[in-house]
């Protein structure tokens, strides 16, 4: 476009970089969002878990890929609040008057979202292990789990850039990932849905948590994760669609 | 003959009802000082943004470096740099980063170099490696600025520069813009104080009700209104004077 040099990767880059260094000057945004899920791991493992009966001999091993999506669920709040602090602050009007790629300062957030997410979870992972959690799964396996992680994640982050993007105040912007912190709760992460009443066993059947969770932990414990990965993958897939069209609409409002 | 950095035309913006800016016209010559003089609520925000590509009007031609700003936002944005009405400084990162930061966004070859410049010409180099959320508001406004210098842009925009500043910050952001006019840049600046337009400006427009309502020099300003009347009054000295009579650092005028 009449000589303008365009610098997309390169831009996102640097984006990433200034988030990056966001994160790791206030380590606290990491450590709140790894305590809750891994305070919830010891309250269910050695408080309720006796009382639990999830079919399995090791509840860590039931319990941790409901405890991963919970950690991400409150990790992404911490991407809407990034967010919402550049608009109020002036600093996306900046970005946006200089020559740089109009997505560029987007998916620096997102990808932020990602790194910071992923450190996350290896903390609870690596506390998991301490409590007894052990994994029969190969490399294969291994790598599935982390493709459905990482998608969910991304699916969540788009969320989250909606609510940055279009909140009116701080509390707006980080209270919508209240409910998916919940979600899991109502799903069998923590207890098998048989037990359940029939109106909430239909809901948690057939809501994303359910199967994320059930597909996760068929892979890591090497078992044939037969429907659920599917099923697993088009709520992902779905709500990335979704979000991605609103959060950029949204971003397209502001700019 | 003087060219033009900044031509307005006719602009016209709404938002959902409200007619904000109903035919604004003015012309900003290059390497001038333009003040947009108004009150709360008057519109310059929404004509800074419009000329800053931030948002699209609804009617009316604006040309910013002599490019569309509708058609050719991307040119638009290469000549410009824009300093908002609150200081668009990154908290968590210390002066000297969101100097480079900035600097590595426009691909300059040497953006450490570009802030240390900066940071010396700013008063800034001590506290360079602090976090900017230790500044006072005249420094963040300072590191604000010379954010937007950052590659040296042709044309710079000042929403409100001084609003929420003590007199000294304000005295200081004047320096700074008059110094930047001297130095070939184009600047617009928007303000409701009708001192910062008097001291500063070549050329002043007071936008009122979305319509210019007059426009000029001072002097030209001045003729439009009844000749003065000569009456002697004892020259009491403002708080302003006597507060800066004793901090001591009120300049030369």
């Amino acid at each position: 476009m009449d000589g303008v040099k365009k610098h997309f990767f390169s831009d996102m880059g640097i984006m990433l970089g200034r988030s990056m260094r966001h994160i790791s000057r206030s380590m606290d945004t990491i450590i709140t969002v790894t305590i809750t899920p891994i305070a919830l791991m010891l309250l269910f493992v050695y408080v309720f878990g006796g009382a639990i009966q999830a079919g399995t001999d090791n509840y860590v091993n039931y319990l941790l890929p409901g405890i991963l999506l919970i950690a991400i669920a409150s990790g992404i709040s911490y991407t809407a609040f990034r967010l919402f602090n550049d608009v109020q602050k002036g600093i996306f009007e900046r970005f946006q008057t200089m020559p740089i790629s109009r997505s560029a300062f987007l998916w620096g957030h997102v990808l932020t979202s990602l790194v910071s997410n992923a450190i996350s979870l290896i903390i609870i992972i690596l506390i998991a292990l301490i409590m007894g959690f052990h994994s029969s799964a190969g490399i294969l396996s291994w790598l599935a789990v982390v493709g459905i992680l990482a998608l969910f994640t991304l699916a969540l982050t788009w969320l989250a850039a909606i609510a940055g993007l279009s909140a009116k105040t701080v509390d707006g912007a980080s209270a919508f990932s209240y409910p998916l912190i919940f979600l899991p709760f109502i799903s069998s992460a923590f207890v098998p849905t048989e037990s359940m009443p029939s109106v909430v066993r239909v809901f948690a059947e057939n809501q994303p948590v359910t199967s994320i969770v059930e597909a996760i932990r068929a892979l890591l414990s090497d078992q044939p994760v037969g429907n659920d990965i599917w099923v697993a993958l088009a709520w992902c897939v779905g709500i990335l669609i979704v979000a991605y069209f609103f959060a950029m609409r949204a971003y397209k409002k502001r700019a | 003959m003087l060219t033009k950095s900044i031509k307005v035309t006719g602009l016209k913006k709404s938002y959902k009802d409200l007619q904000v800016l109903k035919g604004v016209d003015f012309e900003v010559e290059e390497g001038s000082i333009f003040a947009l003089l108004g009150s709360n609520g008057a519109g310059k925000t929404t004509v800074v943004k419009i000329l800053t590509t931030l948002l699209k009007q609804d009617g009316g031609s604006v040309t910013v470096n002599g490019f569309d700003v509708a058609s050719k936002p991307e040119n638009v944005r290469q000549a410009i740099s824009l300093t908002g009405q609150f200081a668009a400084v990154d908290e968590l990162l210390t002066g000297r980063e969101n100097l480079i930061l900035i600097a590595k966004l426009r691909y300059l070859k040497n953006p450490r170099q570009v802030a240390d410049d900066l940071l010396l010409s700013f008063g800034l180099t001590e506290a360079a490696d602090r976090r900017v959320s230790t500044y006072s508001g005249g420094m963040r406004r300072r590191l604000d600025i010379a954010l937007s210098l950052v590659g040296k842009p042709k044309i710079i925009f000042l929403d409100e520069p001084t609003t929420g500043l003590d007199p000294e910050a304000r005295i200081e952001v004047w320096k700074i813009v008059k110094g930047l006019a001297k130095g070939g840049t184009t600047v617009l600046l928007t303000t409701q104080y009708l001192e910062e337009a008097e001291q500063l400006a070549d050329k002043i427009a007071i936008l009122h009700e979305g319509k210019i309502i007059a426009g000029g020099t001072l002097s030209e300003l001045k003729k439009m209104f009844p000749l003065a009347k000569v009456e002697y009054v004892e020259k009491q000295p403002t708080l302003e004077d006597i507060f800066l009579a004793i901090v001591g650092k009120r300049e030369g005028k």
